[in-house]
This record gives structure tokens, C-alpha cells and sequence, in this order.
């Protein structure tokens, strides 16, 4: 089926920046929204309850 | 009470906002979609099976919520050329920083399903059964996903099978020593 699949090296690289482009943005920081996010719902959650204050 | 799944929610933060910008190519909405995700993942955490893997748990929910989103409404038209590198690290000038650019750019032109799945089997390491599980479709189907979009960015890259590469050696080079670095 080689017509539809880049040869191995095409791939490798294209997997290596794929993997470098992902990471980069991984380490971006997060914006504060995010970061406050899970404390606020934790704050939130006195008990066992599903619904939002 | 230890042991709590929720805890461990904080460590996928970074992971799920990079795969909602890959697939939203927004930054802003990408955020919208990693809180949706946060606050689904929090209040149905009895959903989550403990011994599986989590990041799969919540892209899955996260990709969901995009494809919802996207179905609901068409979205405005994505800023294709702009955010995926404008959200980008500033990075050190060298010789693989255009190509880099570059790349992106064609990364982000690529179809939604082709993006999701390079994203998954190509950066994230999961497995194809894994990615298939995650978006609901038959292996195949994702393989052919994975190959389209593969091919596509070749292309784009000019990454032609017998002819000289665009990416010099140094930059794979590069880029393979920084895998070992990275936990991920």
C-alpha cells in the first residue's frame, strides 16, 4: 500500500517534529484561569455534590 | 483520604491544553475547552476507571467536547496560519527555526481528524488501538488517519522519499537528544 504512506524517513521526521512542536507547547505556561481551576473546584465541593455553587 | 483520582488531574493540565490547541488551532477557545474538560473530568471522576490511563480518559473527553462544540456551531474560521505558532515558546534563533515554522503551519492546515490523530499516535505515543479507543473509530481507520496526514505533511515539507530533506540532520539530530529529556 505504499502509494498512501511516506517512505520511513519522511515519517520519522515528521514524527520527531510533531513530537517537538507538542512538547514546546506543553511547556508553555498555563494561563491562570487553568491554573486556579482545580482549587476553585475543590473550594467548591464541601461534600459529595455534582452541581456548581 | 488519599488516593483521590482528582489529585492526579493537575499533571495532564499541560498535555490537555497543547492537544486542544492542536485541534482548535485557538488559544482562547482551546482554554475554554480544557476548563469543560476539567470541570466534566472533576464531577464524573466515579466515571474514571483508576489503573487506566488518565490522559486517555481526558482527551477523550476533550476531543469530545471539541467535536460537540464544532457540530453545534460552525466555528469562526480559524486563524489556520497565526495561533498554533503565535502560541508557541519563543525560541533560541537557529538553523532549525524556520523549519520548525514551517511545520507548524503545514501541521495546521491539515484536516481536524488528521491533526487529532498525529497528535495522538505521533506525539503523544499512544497506541493506535489506544487512539482508535479515544475517537470511537475501527484501528484502520486511524491508521489511514495517521498515513493521509503523515503524507500530507510531507508534502508540505517537501519531505520527498528519494529526494534531499528540508529538515537538516542536525535538527533531527536535535530534536531526537531532547526526547530523552522530556517525561512525556
Amino acid at each position: 500500500m505504499s502509494n498512501d504512506t511516506p517512505s520511513e524517513r519522511a515519517r520519522q521526521q515528521i514524527d520527531a517534529n510533531l513530537k517537538r512542536v507538542f512538547r514546546e507547547q506543553e511547556q508553555a505556561e498555563l494561563p491562570d484561569r487553568l491554573k486556579d481551576l482545580l482549587a476553585q473546584l475543590k473550594a467548591s465541593e464541601p461534600s459529595e455534590q455534582d452541581g456548581k455553587s | 483520604m488519599t488516593g483521590d483520582p482528582r489529585d492526579e488531574l493537575v499533571v495532564h493540565l499541560p498535555a490537555l491544553r497543547a492537544f486542544a490547541i492542536s485541534l482548535t488551532r485557538n488559544g482562547s477557545v482551546a482554554d475554554d475547552m480544557v476548563q469543560d474538560t476539567v470541570v466534566k473530568a472533576w464531577t464524573n471522576i466515579e466515571k474514571f476507571e483508576p489503573g487506566t490511563n488518565m490522559r486517555a480518559w481526558l482527551f477523550t473527553i476533550l476531543r469530545n467536547t471539541f467535536y460537540s462544540s464544532r457540530r453545534k456551531a460552525k466555528r469562526e474560521v480559524a486563524d489556520v496560519d497565526g495561533i498554533f505558532t503565535e502560541n508557541m515558546a519563543e525560541k533560541p534563533a537557529h538553523d532549525g527555526h524556520l523549519q520548525m515554522t514551517d511545520f507548524r503551519t503545514a501541521f495546521a492546515k491539515l484536516p481536524d481528524e488528521q491533526r487529532e490523530t498525529l497528535i495522538l499516535v505521533g506525539a503523544s505515543g499512544f497506541s493506535y488501538e489506544e487512539a482508535a479507543d479515544m475517537c470511537g473509530v475501527a484501528v484502520g481507520t486511524i491508521k489511514s488517519r495517521a498515513n493521509r496526514g503523515r503524507k500530507r505533511l510531507a508534502e508540505l515539507m517537501h519531505l520527498d522519499a528519494d529526494g534531499p530533506v528540508e529538515l537538516t540532520d542536525k535538527v533531527t539530530i536535535a530534536v531526537v537528544a531532547n526526547n530523552g529529556n522530556s517525561a512525556f
